[in-house]
């Protein structure tokens, strides 16, 4: 755990004093980053993203059952809050005996939410791909399935790039709201050091420092990869 | 080979196809004219089920859909599986090169090995004039190059007849006849074609028949020579000195 005796009793006084909480507080900050916040953001993505999809294929199935599932799974998770998801799916459930641990509980409640938002946006992405794909597609004999899977969703996923990086980098900083189901990520961690140091704006300044590059190396992933898919597009 | 009887199409309420009849052996060139509005075009996608009529029958070597019945998806893939077709705008795949839009139907659909479908698809890419092109995208292409992969993707399923929706009407001029002579050259070895075009004299050159349709009707039909020399049809007439004109 985090040294606090040590920082509390420094005799530093000053400058000195935030150089040297800022340097033993820097290497806490970043386990929470390393082993919750990045592992909470990347597996929460890649299953809202699954649930995105086939979310976005309900609404498009034309079938009307599952067209309202998926209607009412995004409206339940777009109109209300993620802090109150998050506390039914933790406290809530854990009041009736449905008890979740909170880094579990935290991954069901952030993939629930990237999954609404984003079916939206791979629902458009879909619709924006010409019909003449679908044709062409079916012309030379290709089921339903293969479709989506070789002409449309490639095509589509170059579409979604740019909000789909929004998503993601939004959800970077919404596990920070995981704190308050007791998962030790990163703001968690600035909390308790706050609690021992008395210094909100060292350490809170810090986080949202961290906060920044994790989001600034996304960024440059994101252009990596719109520069991969824009291969086949006139620029 | 193929034959047609009594096809029906709607839109909604709106009759587009009054009931078509039409039988094509192998190995003809069929050309489709008509004012827009006609049919012809959706005659065309009603031949592999793009569109689906809403009675009559259509056989295809000797793959039969009666459309008055609830046909199935297996169906309408076999009768996909004797056509093939190619559209105005192209519609490559834009993800894919050249050689990736040719081998994907034979790779995908057929399950052939790349290995197998590759030298397949060089071949006919070659055929079309493309052998230098394989791994250009389509963006890089011109109009006609990219039909000409257009038609090399549709010849690459071993189609028993091919399809062509007005395959030169988004051509620049001077692109037209790079793809009217790869057509003019498969027509020579015998494929099956149903031609929808405007290129009248591809008509008379190419064609063993001419249809003319209007208002969902096969108005006139006949040797390209009688039927623009000497049309019978009140309409046709009218057409043909339109296009004249």
């Amino acid at each position: 755990m985090f040294p606090a005796n040590d920082l509390i009793l420094s005799a530093a006084t000053g400058f000195e004093r935030y150089v040297d909480i800022a340097q033993s507080s820097f290497w806490p900050l970043l386990k929470g980053a390393l082993l919750y916040t990045i592992p909470l953001t990347l597996i929460a993505f890649s299953i809202g993203l699954m649930l995105a999809v086939i979310t976005a294929l309900f609404r498009l199935s034309g079938i009307k059952v599952l067209g309202g599932i998926a209607r009412v799974y995004i409206s339940i998770i777009r109109g209300t809050p993620l802090l109150v998801q998050l506390f039914i799916i933790f406290f809530g459930l854990g009041s009736v005996g449905i008890k979740i641990d909170p880094f579990p509980a935290a991954i069901i409640g952030f993939s629930l939410n990237t999954g609404a938002y984003a079916s939206e946006i791979i629902r458009a992405a879909i619709l924006s791909i010409p019909k003449g794909q679908w044709e062409a597609a079916y012309s030379i004999n290709m089921s339903y399935g293969q479709t989506l899977k070789r002409v449309i969703l490639p095509q589509a996923t170059r579409v979604s790039i740019p909000p789909l990086s929004n998503s993601f980098i939004s959800l970077v900083k919404d596990t920070s709201l995981a704190s308050t189901i007791l998962v030790a990520e990163m703001f968690r961690k600035s909390q308790e050091i706050v609690a021992n140091t008395y210094e909100p704006l060292l350490l809170y300044t810090e986080a949202a420092f961290i906060y920044w590059v994790l989001c600034f190396i996304l960024s440059l992933f994101q252009d990596q990869i719109e520069n991969r898919l824009n291969r086949y597009v006139k620029t | 080979m193929l034959s047609i009887k009594n096809l029906h199409m709607n839109f909604g309420s709106l009759e587009v196809l009054k009931g078509i009849d039409l039988n094509i052996e192998k190995g003809k060139v069929v050309v489709v004219i008509g004012p827009s509005g006609s049919g012809k075009t959706t005659l065309l996608r009603c031949l592999n089920v793009l569109e689906t009529p809403s009675k009559g029958q259509l056989s295809i070597n000797n793959q039969d859909i009666d459309f008055s019945k609830k046909i199935t998806r297996k169906d309408i893939s076999a009768i996909r599986g004797q056509t093939g077709m190619v559209f105005q705008t192209y519609n490559l795949f834009p993800h894919l090169t050249a050689l990736e839009n040719v081998m994907e139907g034979p790779v995908t659909v057929q399950k052939q090995d790349k290995k197998k479908a590759r030298p397949k698809a060089v071949e006919l890419l070659t055929k079309v004039g493309l052998g230098d092109k394989l791994d250009y995208y389509p963006f890089q292409l011109s109009g006609g190059q990219q039909q000409r992969v257009g038609i090399a993707r549709a010849l690459a399923m071993n189609p028993e007849v091919i399809l062509f929706d007005e395959p030169t009407s988004s051509l620049d001029p001077e692109l037209v006849g790079e793809v009217l002579q790869v057509m003019k050259q498969l027509a020579q070895e015998g494929m099956t074609m149903i031609v929808v075009t405007h290129e009248m004299n591809f008509a008379r050159d190419v064609a063993d028949e001419v249809l003319f349709m209007d208002g969902g009707h096969i108005l006139e039909r006949g040797h390209p020579e009688d039927v623009f020399s000497h049309p019978e049809n009140e309409r046709t007439k009218q057409f043909l000195n339109l296009l004249s004109e």
